[in-house]
């Protein structure tokens, strides 16, 4: 899968948690901008987690930021 | 010059404007005289206290108290040193035994505090390249635990047994896995469902640790806890418990069955790097641990207590954190903070303790009113709890 399947993959999935109905970049920030609460975060990471059958650590959460290295995660990740 | 402490800016600004509603201080009580188990003066006022985790009612055991007097007499009040240096006297010997005893188990291993035994099991055996699978509704110290050491920590969804499964099977085959469970969960005192997740990890090839600190002395036919209860002890690799609830004093314990258990005192931080517990607790923890042994009529009448509350409470109006009555914990969901704090300090003003729950301790960000009964409560004084919820509950315009 290449990065710009994920992306399309994964922005299906945030539209319900972007509840603010936000324009998403690369650069958009869970917890800044999204204001992403620690339950959300839970609940979004599993949905994608049973996407692509992947896990995505705490240790690796702690370093996502971004939408962006989000995608990149995950494709990383997908190998 | 950057003010490290600007980082609590949040937290000084919610406490401020709380105090400034002119509310009673939830966090700054002061208990001036503790009567017995279920009665202290505190602020001046003689309250009924149901916020305690002395759920057997140990506190005041005269046998528990004389054990301590005569420890303190015969060898002073503290150790001044580590378990593995000069911190071990008898007394802490004769603790491990008691606690091998009541669960039956070949190990047994005494850390100063709960915190502690978590902190130093998990960060000790857990380590880089490991994988951790735990509850998200985890206790702090397992958290940290985890954090100390440096394993891929992977939480699922509290209590769902197939985001467990999930997690458990995309983890690399030999990836060496340890799955972290608790008996009770103390914000919503529910119980989780021990026998089907440890069956799960076990086909999973995980190790399996269970944290029974809210279930000891109460929970299972000798009161060793959910996993106990659910008969599937010997299926748990470690067992993590304490001595400040139901043994009602300070300490944490972990007991294995584990062959090459005897190692964790050379290899675990917390362990090594600490002054041991004073002869005069673990004298009072032996005592109260033999006591709990015997427990059983003790243990019938706290669940009659619970069943007793739960269902009081819940006939008021209230709303409640388990539909059935799971644990000695009966968790009273509040609105808000505000009107949990007023509802909190109305319940005080009537004379009745409880704890004040409020994020981020609590799941889903809830503020919770937290009952935990004790077996000495009388069921006249359960009576007077619920009296005193319907007044204070009308009063705050929470029922």
């Amino acid at each position: 899968m290449d990065r710009s399947e994920v992306d399309t993959s994964i922005r299906a999935l945030i539209e319900s948690f972007n509840k603010k109905g936000m324009d998403i970049s690369d650069a958009t920030r869970f917890t800044d901008d999204l204001e992403f609460d620690s339950l959300t975060v839970m609940d979004f990471v599993a949905a994608i987690e049973d996407e692509f059958d992947i896990i995505i650590s705490m240790n690796l959460q702690a370093e996502i930021e971004t939408y962006g290295q989000l995608v990149d995660a995950v494709v990383k990740l997908l190998g | 010059m950057t003010d490290l402490f600007s980082k609590f800016d949040d937290i000084i600004e919610m406490r401020r404007a709380l105090l400034a509603s002119g509310v009673e201080d939830p966090f700054s009580l002061v208990m001036e005289r503790v009567l017995s188990p279920t009665v202290a003066v505190c602020n001046g006022r003689e309250t009924i206290l149901v916020g305690t985790y002395n759920y057997m009612g140990m506190t005041f055991d005269p046998d528990v108290i004389a054990a301590g007097k005569e420890a303190l007499d015969l060898y002073g009040s503290g150790t001044t040193g580590s378990r593995v240096l000069n911190g071990t006297y008898s007394g802490h010997r004769e603790v491990e035994q008691a606690l091998r005893e009541f669960y039956a188990m070949d190990h047994a291993m005494v850390f100063s505090t709960g915190y502690q035994a978590n902190l130093g099991i998990i960060s000790t055996i857990a380590g880089k390249g490991d994988y951790i699978v735990l509850d998200i509704d985890s206790h702090a110290s397992i958290w940290d635990g985890c954090k100390l050491g440096d394993a891929e920590v992977v939480p699922f969804k509290h209590n769902d047994i197939e985001a467990m499964e999930k997690r458990l099977k995309r983890i690399p085959e030999d990836a060496g896995k340890l799955v972290i469970l608790e008996g009770v969960y103390s914000m919503m005192g529910d119980i989780a469902p021990l026998k089907e997740m440890i069956a799960i990890a076990k086909a999973n090839g995980a190790m399996v640790l269970v944290d029974e600190a809210h279930s000891m002395g109460f929970i299972g036919p000798n009161g060793r806890g959910v996993a106990e209860d659910q008969g599937v002890l010997d299926q748990v690799d470690f067992v993590i418990g304490t001595f400040s609830k139901s043994v009602g004093t300070v300490g944490g314990f972990c007991v294995s069955n584990h062959p090459k258990f005897e190692v964790m005192r050379l290899v675990c931080r917390p362990y090594v790097f600490t002054a041991s517990l004073p002869p005069s607790v673990v004298a009072t923890a032996a005592t109260s641990i033999r006591k709990l042994m015997h427990g059983h009529n003790k243990r019938q009448h706290l669940w009659e207590n619970s069943r007793t509350l739960h269902a009081g409470i819940k006939a008021l109006g209230f709303k409640l954190g388990t539909q059935t009555p799971q644990s000695a914990i009966i968790a009273v969901i509040m609105p808000d903070l505000e009107r949990g704090a007023a509802m909190w300090e109305a319940l005080l003003h009537e004379g009745l303790y409880v704890n004040l729950a409020r994020p981020p301790a609590t799941p889903a960000n809830m503020t919770l009113l937290r009952c935990s009964l004790c077996a000495e409560h009388t069921a006249d004084q359960v009576e007077r709890i619920i009296g005193i919820f319907e007044r204070a509950g009308k009063a705050a315009g929470i029922i």
